[in-house]
């Protein structure tokens, strides 16, 4: 798939050029996630986008078929994008600001899967239930 | 009463907090603090084996300015630092005990934590006439700093004015200001300039001892390179308009209307050091440049007594538009040079300082 060429990228391009710059990275990130399976991320609040350019990025990315949200310390929101692989990972604090606006390269976005910590501490109380029901 | 030896992981745990939270707090702070999100997961393992780090805050001869910008900090909020990470036991604006009962917790938490204590400064520290000039309880800044730095494990000087003596160190500087790394020589020292500092780069910082285990890696002057590694021109997304030649000549000019570069207006991002390009003000609202205001430079060494705050840098400035232009193809060798001629301007700035008119701002 071609994302500096997507017939979806219908917003004018930016007049600074970081969204190329971007869409190439991702393009990168998406070739090593294809041969090794090798996750990758992009945090854009440390980029220094210009004013409408992180928009123009997400019109572009757009939303795919996958959308989960957190609630811990605050909403979350995990959207897959319309490339299968590329997540955008938003977290906001209990006050709504966001903390944190990352890309995600990967089959599935870390923060989604179960901590094998509380993994551990699920299969216990689900045997309390157990024996609770006997 | 809650076990002291718990560890934070433990805590949360009991109200229900899971590692995934955890790990969603970690990248946030890996954002703030510039770092891979990749090391997010293994911040998170470390943060829950943490235990609460004693923090001291003195404050000295200061605005508050700093304590207003850190204790509006939106990510993380600096409540959740003080209560679920770090223990404040001593700071004159948000403490509740006043008086003898201020200094008895400062002293009970020096003896206690000897030696593994944070102590945050904020303010100079006045120096003429035996340090009159701002005392606590009683006690001169400089006896106190003394007295609580000795049992510390690092100092944060928080803004510029402990950083390098700021405001109250400018010309003719009445009350001998000077910083906390004048007076201090055997503690380390991390410096967070900036007038006042950015509250995410404090909490950062505070951040970073807890989940790393370590100082952050500081520049020649003390200060965190995560934050600090990069100048404000370096990051600022006005940069390429500098690159074309594109710049406002004045504030209300169609250059300005178009965004263009505001370094002719006299900003000072070439030679200042900062991250408010990439962490913004206000919840990542904006910073001085994009609300079309030059930057002053609030976070360098004697950036009070460093030239008129709207002229431009380089002399003459025909020298740094032909520069400018040949860096269109140099790319970024361009703001190595720019910041070279700028810092010789601004220490022959700073050797004949004028005072700044109305006329400067026309």
């Amino acid at each position: 798939m071609n994302l500096l060429h997507s017939p979806a990228n219908a917003t004018p391009p930016s007049q600074i050029g970081n969204i190329h710059a971007l869409l190439a990275e991702i393009a990168a990130l998406l070739g090593k996630l294809a041969e090794n399976g090798g996750s990758g991320f992009i945090d854009l609040k440390s980029l220094p986008l210009a004013p409408g350019e992180a928009r123009q990025l997400h019109d572009i990315l757009g939303r795919g078929e996958v959308t989960a949200s957190i609630d811990a310390l605050g909403p979350s929101e995990i959207i897959e994008t319309r490339y299968p692989g590329v997540w955008r990972v938003l977290h906001r604090n209990a006050g709504g600001d966001i903390t944190a606006d990352l890309l995600e390269i990967a089959h599935i976005p870390e923060i989604l899967k179960a901590h094998p910590d509380d993994v551990r501490t699920s299969r216990l109380r689900v045997l309390e239930r157990l024996a609770g029901t006997q | 009463m809650p076990d002291p030896f718990m560890t934070l992981g433990e805590k949360l745990a009991l109200q229900g907090v899971t590692r995934r939270t955890f790990l969603k707090y970690c990248t946030s702070l890996a954002s703030l603090m510039a770092l891979p999100p990749a090391m997010a997961a293994e911040m998170a393992e470390k943060l829950a084996k943490s235990t609460r780090q004693p923090v001291i805050w003195l404050s000295f001869q200061e605005c508050t300015g700093c304590t207003e910008s850190i204790a509006r900090s939106h990510s993380p909020t600096l409540e959740s630092l003080i209560f679920d990470a770090i223990s404040l036991d001593y700071h004159h604006t948000l403490q509740a005990a006043s008086g003898g009962a201020a200094e008895a917790a400062r002293l009970a938490s020096m003896k206690e934590h000897y030696g593994k204590y944070i102590l945050v400064v904020d303010g100079a520290i006045p120096m003429k006439d035996g340090g009159v000039y701002s005392t606590i309880a009683g006690i001169s800044n400089y006896d106190m700093l003394i007295d609580t730095a000795k049992g510390a494990a690092a100092i944060i000087a928080a803004g510029t004015c402990a950083a390098y003596g700021g405001l109250p160190h400018a010309n003719p500087n009445p009350t001998g200001a000077v910083s906390v790394s004048d007076i201090v020589k055997d503690k380390p020292i991390i410096n967070v300039p900036g007038c006042p500092p950015i509250a995410t780069v404090m909490t950062g910082v505070i951040a970073h001892v807890l989940t790393l285990g370590a100082l952050p890696e500081l520049d020649e002057q003390k200060r965190p390179k995560v934050f600090f590694g990069d100048t404000i021109h370096d990051r600022c997304y006005r940069r390429p308009f500098y690159d074309q030649g594109k710049f406002a000549k004045t504030f209300d000019d169609e250059g300005a209307r178009n965004g263009w570069c505001l370094f002719e207006l006299g900003c000072k991002g070439p030679v200042t050091r900062n991250a408010c390009a990439t962490l913004k003000w206000n919840g990542g609202a904006s910073f001085p440049i994009e609300s079309g205001h030059p930057c002053l430079g609030c976070s360098e060494p004697n950036f009070w007594d460093a030239g008129d705050f709207y002229r431009a840098l380089p002399e003459p400035a025909g020298k740094v538009l032909t520069t400018a232009a040949a860096a269109v193809a140099a790319g970024a060798v361009i703001g190595i040079a720019a910041g070279a001629i700028g810092r010789r301007k601004k220490a022959k700035a700073a050797a004949e300082r004028k005072p700044v008119t109305s006329d400067d701002l026309k």
